[in-house]
């Protein structure tokens, strides 16, 4: 990661997601690299109206270039990315389990097995954090405010790897939210669809009550 | 663009012409020629619906035959009360009456002369690019040139294992249908092979319409979907079912300048979001919280939501995409997202869930004598300030 200014972001996912995560990053000043599957000219049109100012690069030189990786794509095409060239990066799962997108649940990962658990497994060496995913894009988009604001949200935040888990409650912060650290990746799990969390659009202290006590499972670590 | 997208456009840039050019009709106040204002000459206001089952005046849920029949009586209602469009919405769920759109649009075109009639959506994915091309252009020769369809991947799956097709081909089945629906639109023999549907060999296809077959894409906010409808030259309506409405402003730049970029038209954008108008504020919240809520608990489950909160309700009434309270308060909502966001078509999703029968007939009413007059005025007006 760099040294000296802002880090520098890499969202793979130019979807709803993606792109809102990109502008408030953009609007953080956070220098954004975008990528998305499709070709890059439709990615570019995407970029210049729903992220103006984002770099928009191939999955390959997101995860090269940035200090942090955000995957915005669909759970089911995670294993799409390269393990191997995101070893010690940090990489935030913004995914869920989705049916429409990703077929049924069972077809991909064991029903024991968080989704957050599951992407660390596909990408054993990389610094997973579980992040912006219980919160709608809809209610992330352009609800960037400064700490101490009382109309605040909430994101909560969850890891296996304590010092990645402190960079991106950073980010979380620059990005304009409260982070919430929920524990490991184990505990991650209640913050998946099917959950009291899941859709909660809250302040911190709110989320905080719905999710209970931070739990790190020592068997996990 | 890659390679075969370029294939595409370079076997379509001959018919385009011809498939817009058709596909414009210079009664219809909203297909003025397409200008860079944002703001069209004349706005279209409509009304949709799922056909939900309603409540009767005994308190309990109306059958689904009742239902249809409730929907068609609605639609006569907007006819006469002067609001422009109607639109049904297929679904394949206990909640909902309408599986067959075209089925009910055909019984209300027999009873209205001036609303124009719509699905929304019909889902793509699951249907027969071929049968549904047939079955909107049956309904616009009985609907005197009414009719329009607005095509759709659904929010729903119900449909993909009722007919047989597989989630997995979720994304194929629509980029493949709407190719093959979209070279339908031309009226000229159709030569078509895909992955989904058996090919077809200068397949010519009837009935012809009388001036081609209005059609839109109904997109729920994924960027690459207002880009493949760009793409095919297709109108856009936006589902806006909750946050802030002007947030889909950069959408509808996106869709301009795609539409400039691959040379298509860009048409008027229309939106479209739930809502219901009643007397007075206190009233229409009061009738629209038990039907939003059971509704949005049980869409909930299966979508791991928790249970809906009054305090979200109010929420999204106060700055996201509810449209309920009374004329006034409905009206000023949809007038601020039409001038916020420029676009020429605004349609209120009217029911929801177990509604009292005669409170939804109401609200058809006041939509169209009421709200929409307001809407024009207000919207006139801001138009007018802001040239």
């Amino acid at each position: 990661m760099s040294d000296h200014g802002p880090p520098v972001i890499g969202i793979v996912g130019a979807g709803k997601l993606g792109t809102v995560l990109a502008r408030l990053a953009l609007g953080a000043g956070y220098d954004v690299l975008l990528a998305s599957s499709g070709p890059p000219q439709r990615l570019a049109l995407i970029a210049q109206f729903l992220a103006p100012g984002a770099e928009t690069v191939t999955a390959y030189e997101a995860i090269r270039r940035a200090d942090v990786v955000i995957l915005a794509i669909p759970l089911s095409r995670l294993p799409e990315m390269p393990p191997a060239d995101l070893a010690g990066k940090v990489v935030v799962d913004a995914t869920n389990h989705w049916l429409e997108v990703d077929g049924r649940r069972q077809e991909i990962l064991p029903d024991a097995e968080g989704t957050s658990e599951y992407v660390q497994r596909l990408l054993p060496q990389a610094r997973v954090v579980k992040a912006f995913n219980h919160i709608g894009y809809h209610d992330l988009d352009g609800a960037g405010l400064p700490p101490g604001d009382p109309r605040r949200r909430a994101v909560a935040i969850a890891s296996d790897d304590h010092d990645a888990l402190d960079f991106v409650a950073e980010l979380v912060d620059g990005l304009g939210f409260d982070p919430v650290a929920l524990g490991d990746l184990r505990a991650g799990r209640r913050l998946e669809p099917g959950t009291p969390a899941f859709g909660a659009s809250l302040s911190a202290s709110d989320l905080r009550a719905v999710l209970g006590e931070p739990v790190c499972h020592p068997d996990a670590a | 663009v890659t390679a075969a997208d370029d294939a595409q456009e370079a076997d379509r840039a001959g018919g385009m012409i011809v498939d817009m050019s058709t596909n414009f009709r210079p009664h219809d106040p909203a297909d003025q020629a397409p200008s860079t204002k944002d703001v069209e000459p004349r706005l279209s206001l409509g009304l949709d619906t799922f056909g939900d089952l309603a409540v009767g005046d005994d308190g309990q849920p109306i059958s689904y035959a009742e239902a249809i029949r409730l929907v068609v009586e609605e639609a006569v209602m907007a006819d006469g009360a002067g609001v422009d469009a109607f639109a049904v919405g297929e679904h394949h769920r206990p909640e909902y009456s309408i599986s067959s759109p075209e089925m009910v649009l055909g019984g209300i075109a027999s009873r209205t002369e001036r609303i124009r009639l719509g699905s929304g959506v019909t889902v793509l994915s699951s249907d027969d690019p071929v049968r549904v091309f047939q079955r909107f252009a049956t309904l616009d020769a009985i609907a005197r040139g009414r009719a329009e369809v607005i095509l759709g991947r659904g929010s729903f799956t119900e449909s993909f294992p009722l007919f047989g097709y597989d989630l997995r081909d979720y994304d194929v089945l629509f980029e493949e249908k709407l190719d093959l629906f979209v070279k339908l639109l031309d009226e000229r023999p159709v030569t078509w092979s895909g992955t989904t549907r058996a090919p077809l060999e200068d397949a010519d296809v009837f009935p012809k319409t009388e001036a081609g077959l209005r059609t839109w894409v109904g997109v729920g906010g994924t960027p690459q979907s207002v880009i493949r409808t760009a793409r095919h030259g297709l109108r856009l309506m936006l589902a806006v079912i909750g946050g802030r409405p002007q947030r889909f402003r950069p959408y509808l730049e996106l869709y301009r300048k795609a539409c400039e970029e691959f040379g298509t038209t860009a048409w008027p954008v229309g939106l479209h979001s739930p809502g219901f108008v009643a007397e007075t504020d206190e009233e229409a919240r009061e009738m629209y919280w038990p039907g939003y809520q059971s509704m949005r608990n049980r869409i909930g489950v299966e979508r791991g939501w928790p249970p809906a909160s009054r305090q979200e309700f109010e929420h999204e009434i106060a700055g996201g995409s509810l449209y309920v309270g009374s004329p006034d308060t409905v009206a000023r909502k949809i007038a601020t997202t039409v001038a916020d966001l420029g676009v020429a078509r605004f349609d209120l999703i009217y029911t929801m869930g177990p509604q009292a029968r005669s409170a939804r007939l109401r609200a058809v009413e006041l939509f169209g004598t009421r709200v929409a007059p307001i809407v024009r005025e207000l919207v006139g007006h801001r138009t007018e300030v802001t040239a």
